[in-house]
């Protein structure tokens, strides 16, 4: 009884939140163009995907607004963070309680909210509305990852600084963004993969003159199961898989720097 | 320079509900080693955060220099403070620490390497200038951070219970090397401790703080001498507290009963008949007779019985308990050819003090 | 210290400090998430009480009928459908996951973060691709069904999908980290010391968990149910994955009412139902969660 609580039952949850994706990567490999049956090794399936012009212009948009928009959102997050950290000013408790709604909301609410938004200012749906709206959902996520690594810093360290005359600036250029480096940078990370994922929001605020990753895996998908949407998730898994375990290493690196 | 570098005038200050300092007068000389002592909670440390400008006073003006700063920011008024965890930039080299001072008032680089390197060899840090913090020893890492600070040259040195995360050796050469550096660089230092010895053996003077005010201010000498009152007394070192009553009291004599003795002795504080008040006296004031070496027993003897003998080495600490069933500590000196030391538990003693090593402290 | 504490005190969060730094910082802060998360919810808000419109969308005729036609059976049915779907699938991920999350919150330590990672992936994967492996797996002529038939357990394929199991299985699977690890950040800092005691003053294990260890994790139950109910309703491709067109739920009614039926106001009426549930559950876990864990969501990165 008490091996199973302690291994075989979580050992099944693990196969079952694998499982699935392990299969999708195993057939991304499979030489067969319909059937789920194992008919060899190939890796056809990703010389279509690179060859196809389309996909790869698809592929570059969702990169340059991952980039983008993960930049912003670590810039904002941190600064958030810091502010949070370190300030009182008006609705300081306003935004703790707003970001933690904000990563709460589901994606449908702030994807249509946003669509409302951009058609009563007349923005057009394309980079633009892609680009803010990525960067908004990421936000609420990089500030809580620099949030809970800058909680951990000795506070008076930035007294001492302020001692020796560091202004506010100062302090933050060459105090707190030297030592946060490895949580901005988890930051960043986990929203580049944010914003690369991201169906839901960018489902409403897309306009057909510039499609993104996600939204063609979407559209590939509902036509059918196909070997080179096999080949594009996998891509896309190891992707995130990437990313995370680097987010994940860098904020231990910060979790030292802490103690 | 003014001879009062420092002066506090009517400062409080609270937190919340919470009075962490009561109003108090403080003056600060230049060059002395002052020590504000006092246990945790006492407000010592509030009213170096209320100097150094971390904290802002809620009433009364602080003055620098003759200069009225209480408004201004701390980077305006310099002095620097060396923290309790040092707070070394983990991310910089030594160097780099000690030299962040200087390159935040945009001092030229030249000058900045000449400052460092000077300040580096006066803390015998020369060697270590391109490590990390981690990468240094408690000690080295607590010089680091004074050397940070008095770079600035500082016209104020602020230190928070500097010494308290080392462990006792070292906290014991540092002492001696912190009292070094002060005399060497003429600086006026403003040391907080809860420490009682380290207070006593570094200090020109020391404050003793309670419950947010000053108990008393002075030399060393005189607040271990001359406790000003009973909170001092048995805050500093220890003291037996006998509370009794003054029976006769004029201008130059008090009489007290002490253990059901007449005693009569100099009446230094203006004490009057009937007032209440405690004779204490340190245990090692205190002198232990056998029965074999009093010959008669004198007025002033004290009879009790030996409870425990603690042996310190250079030391015996004696407990005895009085016909009054009252405790008392005595501490005995080793004498080379003295063999009188060797007390049995349950012996019958006599206690004496040479009149005048008393004080007599109203309640 | 008191309040104080939450900050640096002092100078810095006690004082008035307004350098120029501040005020850009915060600044930039406030406009950003004014301008893209305070007035998007709030036009949502104005939108769901204006009428619709076949030329311009929406026009600016205050009515309460968006709110009204909410209780249409038609409406009303997709509504209690969903609610009914989000209610199985919490349920489900909280019978899976929390046991899942408390094996693995006292486990080694040293096997615990690699444990804990093997969770986040998932998490931060796209759900989308997740939603297609499911689909891949339990299609007609998927894995699943392939490996049964071969082993000769089933002789016809299995139709899972298209079907209401399909969309269930598939939101579990999507929501289950989002579950386990607000459990596991509140259960790993449940002192063991409380279990043994409760044993030892007589309770016995099923006691121990009903009325001591329960209660002391219920921020991360409601945390977790935050995070995969209000999802369940609202992900509007699970349905059309796995369950085709039949299983409508909240969130393919809004994409409708703003992608197809362009009829704006109704599906803000829709979107705002749902903050609503939103604002209910948040004051909900506020309310139990005590103050210094009401950032408890941070745990999760």
């Amino acid at each position: 009884m008490k091996k199973f609580t302690k291994q075989i039952y979580p050992s099944f949850v693990y196969l079952f939140l694998y499982l699935p994706i392990l299969i999708v990567i195993i057939f991304s490999f499979n030489d067969a163009s319909r059937s789920l049956i194992w008919k060899g090794f190939t890796l056809k399936w990703y010389f279509e995907l690179f060859h196809d012009s389309g996909m790869l212009t698809v592929a570059a948009h969702s990169i340059i607004i991952g980039i983008l928009a993960a930049s912003l959102a670590s810039s904002i997050g941190t600064i958030t963070a810091v502010s949070l950290f370190r300030y009182r000013f008006f609705g300081k408790n306003l935004l703790h309680g707003l970001l933690f709604v904000m990563i709460v909301t589901p994606e449908i609410v702030i994807g249509i909210s946003l669509l409302l938004l951009y058609s009563a200012t007349n923005v057009p749906l394309g980079f633009w509305s892609l680009l803010l709206a990525h960067t908004t959902l990421c936000i609420p996520f990089a500030a809580i990852t620099v949030y809970s690594r800058i909680t951990s810093l000795d506070k008076s360290i930035f007294e001492a600084a302020r001692d020796l005359g560091a202004s506010d600036f100062v302090i933050f250029s060459k105090i707190i963004v030297p030592l946060l480096l490895p949580a901005i940078v988890a930051a960043w990370l986990l929203s580049f993969t944010l914003s690369l994922d991201d169906v839901i929001t960018s489902y409403f605020v897309s306009g057909p003159g510039f499609a993104i990753l996600p939204l063609k895996v979407y559209a590939m998908v509902r036509l059918g199961i196909k070997p080179e949407i096999n080949a594009l998730c996998t891509l896309l898994l190891i992707g995130t898989l990437l990313l995370v375990v680097a987010a994940q290493v860098a904020l231990k690196k910060n979790e030292k720097v802490g103690e | 320079m003014y001879t009062n570098i420092v002066e506090l005038k009517g400062v409080s200050k609270c937190f919340g509900d919470y009075k962490a300092l009561e109003t108090i007068d403080l003056t600060i000389q230049n060059g002395e080693f002052i020590t504000l002592l006092g246990p945790s909670g006492c407000g010592k440390t509030t009213i170096l955060r209320l100097i150094s400008g971390l904290e802002k006073p809620d009433t009364g003006h602080i003055f620098i220099n003759g200069q009225d700063v209480t408004d201004w920011p701390p980077e305006h008024r310099h002095l620097n403070m060396v923290f309790q965890s040092y707070a070394l930039f983990p991310h910089m080299t030594v160097f780099e620490n000690i030299a962040f001072g200087l390159r935040c008032r945009k001092i030229a680089k030249n000058e900045i390497v000449e400052r460092v390197e000077e300040i580096l060899r006066i803390v015998k840090l020369t060697k270590l200038a391109q490590r990390k913090p981690d990468q240094l020893s408690g000690g080295q890492q607590q010089r680091v951070a004074i050397a940070r600070a008095v770079v600035n040259r500082p016209l104020v040195l602020l230190l928070d219970e500097p010494l308290s995360a080392l462990d006792y050796n070292l906290r014991k050469d540092m002492q001696v090397e912190l009292k070094q550096l002060q005399r060497k660089l003429g600086v006026t230092f403003v040391f907080v401790t809860h420490d009682q010895e380290e207070a006593l053996s570094m200090s020109d003077r020391v404050a003793v703080m309670n419950e947010g005010h000053i108990e008393q201010l002075g030399t060393p000498r005189d607040v271990y001498e001359e406790p000003a009152n009973l909170y001092v007394a048995e805050f500093i070192g220890e003291t037996n507290v006998f509370e009794t009553k003054v029976i006769r009291s004029d201008k130059q004599t008090v009489e007290v009963k002490v253990e059901d003795k007449r005693f009569t002795f100099k009446n230094k504080r203006g004490l009057k008949t009937r007032q209440e008040v405690c004779v204490t006296v340190r245990p090692e004031d205190l002198a232990v007779w056998r029965q074999e070496e009093v010959g008669e027993v004198s007025d002033d003897m004290l009879p009790g019985k030996v409870e425990q003998v603690i042996y310190k080495g250079s030391i015996v600490e004696l407990v005895v308990r009085l016909e009054s069933n009252k405790r008392i500590y005595a501490t005995e000196f080793f004498n080379e050819d003295d063999e009188k030391l060797d007390y049995q538990i349950g012996e019958r003693v006599w206690v004496n003090w040479i009149p005048g090593w008393e004080v007599i402290l109203p309640v | 210290m008191g309040e104080l504490d939450s900050g640096v005190g002092g100078y810095f969060a006690g004082m008035k400090n307004n350098s120029s730094f501040k005020k850009i910082c915060v600044t930039v802060v406030w406009s950003w998430l004014f301008i893209f998360a305070m007035v998007p919810v709030l036009l949502t808000l104005i939108t769901s009480f204006l009428t619709a419109d076949s030329s311009s969308l929406v026009v600016f005729k205050p009515t309460l009928q968006n709110y009204t036609q909410l209780f249409n059976s038609a409406y009303l049915k997709i509504l209690l459908q969903s609610l009914y779907l989000a209610t199985s699938c919490t349920l489900l991920c909280l019978i899976i996951g929390y046991p899942f999350a408390f094996t693995i919150a006292r486990s080694k330590s040293r096997h615990r973060a690699l444990l804990l990672l093997l969770v986040m992936i998932p998490f931060w994967t796209s759900s989308l691709i997740r939603t297609y492996a499911i689909m891949a797996l339990i299609k007609a002529k998927g894995i699943l069904n392939t490996v049964l038939l071969a082993i000769g357990l089933i002789h016809h394929p299995l139709s899972i999908l298209y079907s209401y199991s399909a969309v269930l299985l598939g939101c579990v699977y999507d929501l289950l980290p989002f579950m386990i690890l607000p459990l596991y950040g509140n259960i790993e800092k449940l002192n063991p010391d409380l279990l043994e005691a409760a044993q030892d003053l007589g309770a016995g294990k099923i006691r121990t968990m009903v009325k001591v260890v329960f209660p002391l994790t219920m921020p991360g139950i409601i945390a977790g149910t935050l995070l995969v109910f209000l999802p369940a309703m609202t992900m509007f491709y699970i349905p059309v994955l796995l369950g085709g067109a039949k299983n409508l739920l909240l969130g393919n009614l809004i994409e409708n009412q703003f992608l197809s039926a362009n009829n704006w106001p109704m599906g803000a009426a829709i979107s705002m139902l749902i903050t609503v549930f939103m604002g209910a559950m948040i004051l909900l876990y506020w309310r139990n969660a005590q103050s210094k864990d009401k950032q408890n969501l941070q745990e999760l990165v």
